[in-house]
């Protein structure tokens, strides 16, 4: 990307999508000087990351609804909490059994552990141990989410030391962390949890932390990997920067926006991209929908790479190994959401009453096998009929979500698969939010008489409403296949495509997935390093 | 023994954490729940209730009360209209302070003083030849402090009072439940927040009523550890901590003037006298020796201080309160008295005491870490106080 010197068009570069990644970029873009024009297709900003107030009073954190990834130095860099971005703790993971009683996990280390010690004494030591391990491993993988993924087929200098480098760091980790790593790179996080404990119940909600946003079942090998993913969040835990943010999901954007804002960039609501302007095989500008042409040095798609490369441009004029890749990659949507405006709170059987439990996760997962079974179902083309959920009440961590004394349920579903036998249909919409609510009042019996309101979010609503091909919430499977050098295509990882000016910086890049921002910042910065 | 407060039978119900701490011979609690995070979150976020009543407080009545006070006090309490309340320190005849809190001007002739130490014998000292009565309140009055941006819409829930109209460091008389109590826009979090104050007789009922209509709002018992971070966080001193009382101090050196700890703001030198005034005339044309400044700890200096024995940055889970030194090209030039990791600015903040020259927003300090077991420096800038300032504290 060139420098900012005197240039015929106004901006020295277009970022495609408001999410929170493009926002990101944007931000990072103008704070180096950079002129930036960020077009978003709908009235707000945010992306996956938006709070609406979807019935009167009650405000959702629509699509994506917690925090734990974002990066500690985007926090920083942009000083985001300058601009309004506060992150609450959420402390605490219930999660109620078939016979009645329960697991829970809180804020404290000795409650938690007396809390374990009371199904497995055995497991309450383990579990220090493997916490260790964990901490670790996450500490050893960690500095490649803020990597730029060298290609080990390249033998490009800068591909050649960051290799070096990687092979440094991982032969540092010594024999044993780097057998856990292999273990962790290969099974399944159910295996991989078998080997540590003997709790059904504990093991069942520790790998659902592993299969959310993939088309996988505890049981797939690869999905261990994931595990590591959730105790990155745990490793920036000394940056707390895990939890829920006051507002919602969406003011982590706003904060964002007001960063990207507060650097110089300008931010356009309402305005589709119809296609990237290609001439002579380098990016020049965008077309919207409504004919207009606006022209810059560079392009920046924040959308998923299924969308960038083979709905932005004329897929013609790009190599065909490539776009070959492209339709490979992996979407495979396998999340619904349903969000309830409630008059009162819900009453768990395993512990009744309102209480400090509710300020936490309750996770619908009281089984390996319940989480399995509930995979089968969608491998065959069906919803499950029980659904893994993971529960939160953001009403009771932020009272302004909702009316005084009223509550927003917020319950991530999984399995929902995009490709349902049958398609999507409103009929089937529902069905599927009446089996996501006959899941939680097994647990909870006075959830169906304190409903208000209901949102049900398929697969194909997510695509609809967000533009995530498939309803992918990572815009694109977190498979070890789809990961790293290889996100989303080989050869085309550092965030640069086969158009000269055009890049990417969605989470279809690498580190991907998450409120993380990473691909985000990465991007920023591989555009403004081929520019200097 | 330690005493209870008015709201004991409340307060001890509520604290699972069994941590208590003692405060001005009360016993209070340091938090409610084991961990004190989601009662910090409730200052920023909705809304706190502490239990502040061990301060000290004195009813100051009397034709003279006014002239007292301002003889005192290093601010202008002539100025002052009835309904509104001053923050102010004091100090002895050699300018250096003895302690700080807030004057209510309750009635033309009726003055309400907190403060963070005894003060009868020196109020007294000072009445000499005026018509004024001087009456310690402490144990007869309770106190509440509401701070949170939910605050204000949980007390008009409560009271008819019209706190919208009602402006930081302002005070209305108002009842709850039919209980008279006073509201004060004041408060020790910086931010928006309010203290009620009651007879310790109905403390009980007021305590419930706040309880039963703040939690829809989200309303959080909330202890002193929770607070020390705000405090921190709003740049406000703590007497024992951030400096030492002239009548504590056992040298000269361990004294500050008001000068000295950045609240030259509150000397009114237009007074005709005041206690120290001479003093502090003379410090303010030659400008103090040392400043009291906020410290914010560079991130990646700390992060690379822990990389180098292969750890992720260590952060501190409360306030501390110890002298941590300060330094500048290897030379000490001062020390850290209060610090602690911010969870709303995600900054690792400090208050220090620095030389006059090293004081200047935007420089560059070190500060001492200890990073397993070793005694490092981090790198430091110099920030202007209060670290965390919300519009909502004066809108």
């Amino acid at each position: 990307m060139p420098s900012p010197s005197p240039s015929p068009s106004r901006y020295d570069a277009i970022v495609v999508g408001g999410g929170h990644n493009g926002l990101v970029n944007a931000a990072y873009l103008a704070r180096a000087g950079r002129r930036v024009l960020v077009l978003e297709r709908r009235p707000r900003v945010g992306g996956a990351a938006v709070t609406e107030e979807v019935f009167p009073g009650f405000k959702f954190s629509m699509f994506s609804y917690v925090v734990s990834l974002l990066r500690p130095e985007i926090i920083r860099d942009l000083d985001l909490p300058g601009h309004g971005l506060h992150i609450l703790p959420l402390e605490s993971t219930l999660t109620p059994m078939e016979n009645g009683d329960y697991l829970a996990a809180w804020a404290d280390h000795d409650e938690t552990r007396r809390e374990l010690y009371r199904h497995s004494p055995r497991d309450a030591d383990a579990y220090d141990e493997y916490g260790r391990l964990m901490h670790f491993m996450a500490h050893a993988v960690k500095p490649i989410l803020g990597m730029v993924p060298p290609d080990p087929t390249s033998l490009h200098p800068r591909d050649l030391l960051g290799l070096l480098r990687l092979g440094r760091h991982f032969r540092g980790l010594g024999a044993e962390k780097l057998h856990a790593l292999v273990k962790l790179m290969t099974m399944s996080s159910a295996d991989f949890l078998d080997e540590w404990f003997e709790t059904d119940v504990l093991k069942a909600t520790k790998s659902a932390s592993g299969i959310i946003g993939t088309f996988l079942g505890p049981r797939s090998p690869g999905t261990a990997y994931v595990l590591l993913h959730h105790y990155m969040g745990e490793l920036d835990g000394v940056f707390r920067a895990w939890g829920f943010a006051k507002g919602g999901t969406g003011s982590v954007s706003e904060a964002i926006a007001g960063a990207a804002r507060r650097f110089g960039a300008e931010i356009r609501t309402d305005a589709t991209v119809a296609r990237v302007l290609v001439t002579r095989g380098r990016a020049t500008g965008v077309v919207l929908e409504n004919g207009d042409e606006i022209r810059a040095q560079a392009v920046v798609s924040s959308l998923d790479p299924r969308r960038t490369f083979l709905q932005l441009l004329a897929s013609d004029g790009l190599p065909e190994d490539f776009v070959a890749a492209i339709r490979r990659f992996k979407f495979r949507g396998s999340s619904g959401k349903v969000n309830l405006a409630l008059g009162a709170l819900p009453n768990f059987t395993c512990m009744p009453g309102p209480g400090r439990h509710l300020r936490g996760a309750v996770s619908i997962s009281p089984s390996l096998e319940y989480v399995e079974r509930a995979y089968d179902d969608a491998k065959y083309g069906e919803f499950s009929r029980r659904p893994y959920l993971d529960i939160v009440i953001p009403s009771m961590i932020d009272p302004g979500m909702a009316p005084p004394g009223k509550h927003v349920m917020s319950i991530f579903v999984q399995y929902a698969p995009y490709h349902l036998n049958g398609g999507w249909t409103d009929a089937r919409r529902e069905a599927f939010g009446d089996a996501v609510i006959d899941a939680v009042a097994r647990f909870a019996p006075n959830l169906k008489s304190i409903i208000l309101h209901r949102q049900v979010l398929t697969p194909a609503d997510i695509e609809r409403v967000t533009g995530l091909t498939e309803g992918n919430i990572f815009q694109g499977e977190l498979a070890l296949h789809q990961l790293f050098f290889l996100r989303p295509a080989p050869s085309w990882a550092r965030y640069r495509t086969p158009v000269r000016g055009l890049y990417q910086c969605g989470a279809g890049t690498h580190p991907g997935g998450g409120i993380m921002g990473a691909s985000g910042r990465l991007a920023a910065l591989a555009m403004l390093g081929d520019g200097a | 023994m330690l005493r209870q407060t008015p709201f004991h039978a409340r307060t001890a119900a509520l604290c699972e954490s069994q941590a208590w701490r003692r405060w001005a011979g009360y016993v209070v609690a340091s938090s409610y729940e084991l961990t004190h995070d989601r009662e910090y979150h409730a200052i920023r976020s909705s809304a706190a209730l502490l239990d502040v009543s061990p301060l000290y407080k004195y009813l100051i009545t009397g034709r003279d009360a006014e002239r007292l006070l301002d003889r005192v006090v290093t601010r202008d309490v002539a100025r002052t209209k009835v309904g509104q309340v001053l923050y102010t320190p004091w100090c002895d005849a050699a300018g250096k302070v003895i302690d700080d809190g807030t004057i209510a001007r309750l009635a033309e002739q009726t003055f309400r003083l907190t403060a963070a130490d005894p003060n009868l014998r020196w109020l007294h000292l000072n009445a000499a030849g005026l018509d004024v009565r001087i009456e310690d309140v402490s144990s007869s009055t309770a106190a509440l402090a509401l701070q949170g941006p939910s605050s204000r819409t949980i007390l008009e829930e409560l009271t008819a009072a019209d706190l919208k109209g009602l402006k930081y460091y302002r005070l209305t008389p108002s009842s709850i439940r039919g209980i008279p109590v006073t509201i004060s826009r004041t408060g020790y979090t910086g931010d928006l927040g309010f203290e009620l104050w009651m007879d310790a007789d109905q403390a009980l009922p007021i305590w419930d009523a706040v309880i039963e209509t703040g939690t829809a709002y989200g309303v959080t018992p909330c202890g002193m550890l929770a607070l020390d971070l705000a405090r921190i966080e709003a740049g406000l001193l703590l007497l024992e901590v951030d400096y030492v009382s002239a009548h504590h101090a056992l040298l000269e050196s361990q004294k500050s003037s008001p000068y000295e700890l950045n609240l030259g703001w509150t000397v009114g030198l237009e007074k005709e006298w005041f206690v120290g005034k001479p003093a502090l005339v003379a410090e303010a044309a030659r400008g103090p020796e040392w400043q009291l400044v906020g410290l914010e700890v560079d991130w990646d200096s700390l992060e690379r201080l822990y990389a180098e024995v292969g750890l992720p940055p260590r952060l501190p889970n409360t306030a501390w309160r110890t002298s941590v030194p300060v330094y500048v090209d290897g030379t000490q030039v001062g020390y850290a008295t209060s610090g602690c990791w911010s969870p709303v600015l995600k900054e690792y903040l400090a208050l220090a005491h620095v030389q006059g020259q090293h004081a200047r927003p935007g420089s560059t300090v070190m500060m001492e870490v200890t990073v397993e077991h070793h005694r490092k420096r981090a790198a430091a800038r110099v920030a202007k106080t209060p670290f965390f300032n919300p519009e909502r504290k004066r809108a």
